[in-house]
């Protein structure tokens, strides 16, 4: 009797507890979204970003609810896209790639620095206490924030300027949250023409500040023939809705700083 | 009476949070209070948490330990029996957030499953009942000890957030500064040693 004393009761605590768990998990239960978390397991799971949701959850939440179309995720691709609108039902959707581009030339060659700059190797830190090494207050620094920041190995820096390869980017927005000069933005993946500039000086400055700088001459703009190229601020911007990849533009800037994105 | 009951019940109050404070004074509980005290807010939901699930474990564990196993002389088997109970009560309110409070539910996320197993908790519940408190004190006792909780949890979170900017030599990065810190805010509740007795 004294040794079962103590098994009955903690067995009977043990027993109630648990009796009171299912029955308030029972009576407490919480509906799922099941085509959510359907939709989660498709997707890749990176919880990159990239589609502008908080994480891959939010983003299939937001499919769910109808509040987004399938195919904002580039690093799923074509597959994740089709299997996501096959669970809504949607048809086939055309997947949206985006790259990121560093809009700047301005390597070594092309600047020079206006002083030495000894201190913490990093974009950021250099950008706060200097502004900017370079000749140009709105170029690469060169030190490689956005190569440090890449999961994907797709940027370079390449003689003092980065370079993204568009086929490792996965359009994650890391990069272009970290550069202090916000002169990394995202594109669509397709052959067009791109400034590789950012500089909104006038022409003068610029010719000072950079050999390969847009100085805003307005050639590309009268070029064009379909209206894709524009320049606003000094600085020539094309709209890759418009563009056709005619490489006109390209052909006729004395700077050489308006290049094709071949794909 | 009722005037000294409830000078009893400050003095209870006032003594868990300041001179027997569990984190700083009993050293119970440190795991969530060098894990979560990083920042402000989650070291705040946390300890919110912490009180919620102290009161209603006292609440719970003293009429058990009192009418159910001192009755019995099971009193040697107060440990497992109050694990046991307080699991089930965090799984209960972990339930219970889910239905009816799911943005606290989302909000405080792992550190409600991880109070489970939370040794401030336990400590509270045997402690007092060393102590021999009633129940009205008991449950001011483990109450206090949850603003205590709190109170060390948001002073400490300040303490990391300032060492965040410092320049510290390399061989004290990360967990030894942040034990050296830890143990200077531990040492300055000891100051209050005796506070209580002369308030009242």
């Amino acid at each position: 009797m004294s040794v079962l004393t103590p098994i009955l009761i903690v067995g009977m605590i043990g027993l109630l507890a648990g009796v009171m768990l299912a029955v308030a998990s029972i009576v407490m239960a919480v509906p799922k979204d099941e085509t959510a978390e359907a939709l989660e397991e498709i997707l890749p799971g990176a919880n990159c970003g990239a589609c502008g949701f908080s994480g891959c959850s939010g983003y299939a939440a937001a499919m769910s609810k109808g509040e987004a179309r399938p195919g904002l995720c580039s690093p799923g691709g074509e597959e994740v896209a089709r299997q996501c609108a096959e669970l809504l039902g949607a048809g086939n959707v055309q997947v949206e790639y985006k790259t990121a581009l560093v809009q700047c030339l301005g390597s070594t060659d092309n600047t020079t620095d206006r002083f030495d700059y000894e201190g913490i190797p990093s974009c950021s830190a250099s950008a706060l206490l200097t502004g900017s090494i370079t000749g140009c207050r709105y170029g690469c620094m060169g030190m490689g924030d956005c190569t440090k920041v890449c999961d994907y190995g797709a940027i370079t820096v390449c003689s003092g300027v980065a370079k993204v390869d568009p086929h490792k980017c996965k359009g994650c927005s890391k990069c272009v949250d970290i550069c202090p000069k916000g002169i990394i933005k995202f594109v669509p993946l397709k052959s067009q023409a791109v400034v590789r500039c950012s500089n909104c000086d006038k022409g003068r400055d610029v010719l000072q500040a950079c050999k390969i700088g847009c100085i805003g001459c307005k050639k590309c703009e009268n070029t064009c023939e379909f209206g894709a190229v524009t320049v606003e601020n000094n600085l020539a911007r094309v709209d890759p809705e418009k563009c056709t990849a005619c490489g006109k533009c390209a052909e006729v800037c004395p700077r050489h700083v308006i290049t094709m994105l071949e794909v | 009476m009722t005037v000294e009951v409830i000078k009893g019940l400050v003095a209870i109050f006032l003594a868990a949070i300041l001179t027997e404070n569990y984190v700083l004074n009993k050293f119970l509980g440190i795991c969530p209070f060098l894990g979560v005290s990083k920042k402000l807010n989650t070291a705040v939901g946390m300890s919110c948490a912490v009180t919620v699930v102290m009161v209603i474990a006292t609440a719970v564990t003293w009429p058990l330990y009192t009418y159910l196993l001192v009755p019995n002389e099971l009193d040697y088997l107060q440990t497992i029996v109050f694990i046991l109970v307080i699991a089930a009560l965090v799984q209960l309110l972990e339930t219970i957030l889910r239905k009816y409070m799911p943005p606290l539910y989302n909000s405080l996320g792992i550190y409600l499953p991880l109070i489970t197993t939370n040794c401030a908790v336990l400590g509270v519940t045997m402690l007092v009942l060393e102590k021999g408190h009633g129940y009205v004190p008991a449950l001011v006792n483990a109450f206090g000890s949850g603003v205590g909780f709190l109170v060390a949890m948001v002073l400490f979170a300040g303490v990391r957030e300032r060492l965040e900017d410092c320049d510290i030599p390399e061989t004290f990065r990360g967990l030894p500064i942040t034990l050296v810190a830890a143990s200077l805010v531990a040492l300055s509740f000891l100051g209050f040693n005796g506070i209580v007795d002369g308030l009242l």
